[in-house]
Order: structure tokens, then sequence, then C-alpha cells
């Protein structure tokens, strides 16, 4: 048996570990409420921008480039991760999806490219050989528009000058505090425009065509916007419920180890009578 | 006086909401102008100010680009930025601007190029909207 040093170290190491979980979860938990109010002040301009792309895209017989599947030589993979670990399988399962995804559906390294958003993914895919085509790191906990403006800009226009020839997000979605699923979407060409949006006819200043110049790689970006805090609300909550594990299973360690402490200390104080009793048996 | 409800709103959330007299701003085609019981109409803006014109008083918004959706009651102006006259950080800006300009001197390549004119210009047109608040 451990002596009672040992097992007074460790129980005292694990209570600090416990500490530390315990901190982290409540951060991570006053950050998923930010990260809520975030995505939901969001939520009117995606409606708005929806809304309009809709309408005319509908109400034209446009073939923006944007709008229009074209045979695939190249597809772009843009994959949101964390930068940092310690929140369970929010990292792994993202990735495991991509990465099977890509072996099935490609042979050879010039058929695909990665856009890496967060430090674990850029790694992943560096240490695997699999082209990085772009990648941001280091972004803030709250991002910003402005954060990801430049990598969303140039995503778009990569898949405009013809660099990819569709682009596919893979996120965590935000389910609730405890669930986290995996996503898939389709963000360009951008095919499935919400149908379903009120009619206004508009008229057009100068012309639909230009207006959709604008707007489409607007929309575009802003999906990406979108995608980015519902991940970031789901790696927040990610995080809390691994630190919450970690924290829990702490307390049990603390329980056992406790137990075999005390247990330890009565047999010393046991064996010490004995000898005590067997000593003064002796000199009689 | 007829009025007519105007939201600013930006990925960042909206930046502005009221009833205003009359909306004037600079789409790609030229100045515009929306008093209420205006057609629907969709025209992309300029980078520049949204001019507000509300019981006398003009106020200004900062835009970046963007577009302008006029409904028959109500204006929406949706941009990846837009600031009040009175919100913009002007030390920042003056830093993007001195920056921007250090770039176009360095006359890097194409698109770089194209960045940082645009980048010239969106804080120059904060500087210009903060100078009138």
């Amino acid at each position: 048996m451990a002596s009672l040093r040992d097992i007074k170290t460790r129980i005292n190491s694990t209570k600090k570990t416990s500490q530390i979980t315990k901190a982290m979860e409540m951060v991570s938990a006053s950050k998923l409420h930010r990260a809520e109010t975030n995505a939901k002040s969001f939520v009117p301009y995606m409606e708005k921008i929806q809304e309009v792309v809709a309408n005319i895209a509908l109400g034209s017989s446009s073939n923006h480039p944007m709008l229009v599947k074209r045979p695939v030589k190249k597809t772009g993979y843009l994959v949101i991760t964390s930068d940092r670990g310690l929140a369970g399988a929010y990292n792994s399962n993202v990735l495991r999806t991509v990465y099977q995804t890509i072996r099935e559906r490609h042979q050879s390294t010039d058929e695909y490219a990665i856009i890496a958003i967060g430090r674990i993914g850029l790694s992943f895919f560096n240490k695997r050989n699999i082209p990085v085509a772009l990648h941001i790191t280091g972004l803030p906990d709250q991002p910003s528009f402005a954060d990801i403006k430049a990598i969303a800009n140039q995503t778009v226009s990569m898949f405009a000058d013809g660099t990819f020839d569709e682009l596919y997000m893979y996120y965590n979605h935000f389910v609730s505090a405890i669930q986290q699923d995996v996503t898939e979407r389709k963000l360009l060409p951008l095919t499935d425009l919400a149908a379903n949006a009120k009619r206004t006819s508009y008229e057009f200043e100068p012309s639909q065509e230009e207006i959709l110049e604008v707007l489409l790689p607007q929309y575009a970006e802003s999906l990406i916007y979108g995608a980015l805090l519902d991940a970031k609300a789901s790696e927040h909550a990610a995080r809390m419920t691994a630190m919450k594990n970690a924290t829990d299973n702490a307390k049990e360690l603390i329980r056992t180890l406790t137990l075999s402490y005390n247990r330890a200390r009565q047999a010393a104080i046991t064996q010490e009578i004995t000898e005590i009793v067997a000593g003064a048996n002796a000199l009689q | 006086m007829k009025t007519i409800k105007v939201s600013v709103v930006t990925p960042d959330g909206p930046v502005y909401e009221a009833d205003v007299e009359m909306v004037s701003t600079k789409a790609k085609s030229g100045e515009l102008g929306i008093l209420p019981g205006h057609i629907p109409l969709v025209a992309p803006l300029e980078i520049g100010a949204v001019r507000l014109k509300k019981d006398g008083k003009t106020e200004f918004i900062a835009v970046s680009g963007g577009f302008l959706e006029v409904r028959p009651d109500k204006v929406t102006v949706l941009a990846q930025a837009a600031e009040r006259a009175e919100d913009i950080d002007v030390a920042r800006a003056k830093a993007a601007k001195e920056r921007a300009e250090r770039r176009l001197q360095a006359k890097q390549d194409d698109i770089d190029f194209k960045r940082a004119e645009l980048a010239l210009r969106r804080a120059m047109n904060r500087l210009d909207i903060a100078g009138k608040r």
C-alpha cells in the first residue's frame, strides 16, 4: 500500500486540479452566454440579407457565377476548430468527419484544399500533409465580423476566380449546452436560397446584375461569419461540459483517495498499539 | 411631417434604429435620397456616409459599402461595418489610414494594392464623418 505521505500528496494535487477545472468550467459558462448573445445579434442581419438575396435571385433568370453549378475540379473545405484543446471531443469530431469525407471523395491532393480556422485544425492537416490554402488562428472568443473579414473575403474570391469549384463548411452546430452536432454545409455555389421568403418586387438601382455582384459575396461572407459564431458557441459549451466532467471525476477520485488514506492511517495506529502492548507484555 | 423607419444592421448587431424624415446617401450609381412613401428599391452603396434627417437635425453614419433596401414602410441599410459619428474610434481610424498609406507607398502586387486602397477609403470616410459630429 502507498504510504500516508504519498496518498496525502495525491489528494492535494487532485484538489488543485479540480479547482482549475472548476474555474475553467465557470469561465466557459460565461463565455457561452456571451457567444449566444452575439449569435442573437447577428440574426437580424442574416435574415434580412437572406430575404433580399432570395428575392433578387428568384426574381431574375440570373446566371451569376456564384449561383451556377460548374464541373468540379477542385473542392475547398472550410473547417472551423478551436485554438486550444480541453474541449472534449469538440475538435476531433469535426476533424474526423472532414478526414473521412476527403478520403472517400478524393484520390489525389490536387483535388482539394483546406481553409483552416483555428490552430488545432491547422496542425492536424499540416501533420497529415493535406494542403491548407488559407488559415487563421488566434481569433478572440467573441469574434467580431472585422476579425474574419479578410479570410472570408479571400475564401469567397477563391471561388469567384475559379480556384475552387465548390466550397463546403464543416463546424460544430450548437444545439444545446450539452449537444453539438458536426455539420456539413455547402457554401458555394449558392443553390438552396430560401425559397419560402416573402416576395417583394423591387426597383433595382442600377441593375439586378450589378446588385448581385455586391450582394452575393457579402451574403457568402456572412454565412461564414454565422458558422463561426455557431462554432464558437459550441466550443464554449463543449469546454464547459468537458470541464464539468473533469471536476466530477476529480471529486470522485478525492473521495476514494481519502478513504484509502483513512484506512492506511487506521492501520498504522492499530499497528502502533499492537507494538506497544506487545512491548509491555514482554516486560512483565 | 411624415417619417419613415430606418434601421442600419451589421453582422455585429443593429447600429441604428429610428423614425426619420429623410435618408440620403451615396449609392454606386450616384446620390440617392429617400423620402417616406418611396417605391421598393435595392441599391448597392459606396463607402461613405448615410445622412439621416430627423427633427431638423442631420445624423451621420459611416458605412463601409453594403446595400440599401427600401420598402414602403421601412428602409434597411445592410453593411459589413457601420458606425454612428459619435461611436467612431478616431485614433484607430487614423492608425488605419497611416497603415494603408504606407502599404500604398510600398507598391506591392495588384490585390494588396486594391485592398490597401479600400482600407484607406474606409479610414478616410470614418475620419471625415467623425469630424461632423
